[in-house]
């Protein structure tokens, strides 16, 4: 399914002017991500626990990448132990 | 930038975790083998990185996806074992360890797919509105909105935080990407792009526009 032309220049403007509100950094990101998707998937407040850190990951396309993927990889393996 | 220093703090880890830093303390057979064990799991998040991605790298063969996964996995035990005591026990250990193997895959990926390619550093296009749009109310919001930005952009900003925004945000280059070719690193990178961006807010909102009343914010 194609987005709406509405939609693409949305993203692109959206893209272009980044987040509003404060965000942290690329280097701070990738330090939290692991507790970040951790909190997300059980169900806490992430955004309360770390504040930015959406704002980033919506402002920095590698770093969102990068949190779906370890989300989704986390998913994945849950509950499988590898020691 | 907020500080994230609040965040910082010791969590007594998941017993696997224990048992992965115990294991990654000890000597010998017992040492080897945790590497070894350690190995597989960078490896198969590696891949998982690979595979999700792969369809942005149709020109690949299989067997060079399968070597970019295992210098993944390489270069990310690497990182995971000199980083070890800092592992603080904030989540498992074994989603720390993803992270390396994840980022190392993506970097390398991204690069691979631009790997020959001139960075474009002029816009290829600018947004514009919908055509029908801007005869509506909206419409003409919005095409405000773009000529604004298309001016402060060329107004506001210098040489190099144009040459980024319109790289990155624009043109869509990834970060890391163009941090190696302009020989800098992807966080220096992204607060010339955050102090870009804040420059045009600034603008808009002098002149009387706010991008998220009219719908650009979240």
């Amino acid at each position: 399914m194609s987005e709406s032309p509405e939609r693409i220049e949305e993203t692109r403007l959206r893209r272009l002017l980044g987040p509003a509100g404060p965000e942290l950094g690329c280097e701070e990101c990738l330090e939290h991500l692991d507790r970040y998707v951790e909190l997300e998937l059980g169900g806490s407040d992430a955004d309360a626990i770390l504040p930015g850190m959406r704002a980033h990951l919506e402002g920095c396309s590698a770093c969102g990448e990068e949190h779906e993927s370890l989300r989704a990889l986390v998913e994945r393996t849950k509950g499988k132990n590898f020691i | 930038m907020p500080s994230q220093r609040q965040a910082h703090r010791d969590v007594a880890p998941d017993a696997e975790s224990r048992a992965w830093l115990a294991a990654l303390r000890s000597q010998g057979h017992a040492y080897d083998q945790a590497v070894a064990r350690l190995h597989e799991l960078l490896l198969r998040a590696a891949r998982f990185e690979v595979s999700r991605r792969r369809t942005t790298l149709r020109h690949l063969r299989g067997e060079d996806l399968d070597d970019l996964a295992l210098q993944s996995a390489d270069d990310a035990l690497a990182a995971v074992l000199a980083k070890l005591e800092q592992y603080r026990g904030a989540s498992r250990f074994t989603t720390w360890a993803y992270k390396f193997a994840l980022l190392e895959a993506a970097v390398k990926l991204r690069r691979l797919a631009w790997q020959g390619r001139e960075i474009p550093v002029e816009p290829e296009r600018w947004p514009s509105p919908p055509s029908e749009a801007s005869a509506t109310h909206d419409g003409a919001e919005t095409a405000e909105l773009l000529d604004a930005l298309r001016e402060a952009i060329q107004t506001e900003l210098t040489p190099h935080q144009r040459e980024v925004l319109v790289a990155i945000a624009l043109n869509g280059v990834p970060i890391d990407v163009l941090a190696e070719r302009l020989g800098t690193t992807r966080g220096a990178l992204y607060k010339t792009l955050h102090d870009a961006r804040k420059k045009l807010r600034t603008r808009l909102a002098a002149i009387g526009l706010d991008p998220i009343e009219q719908g650009q914010g979240r």
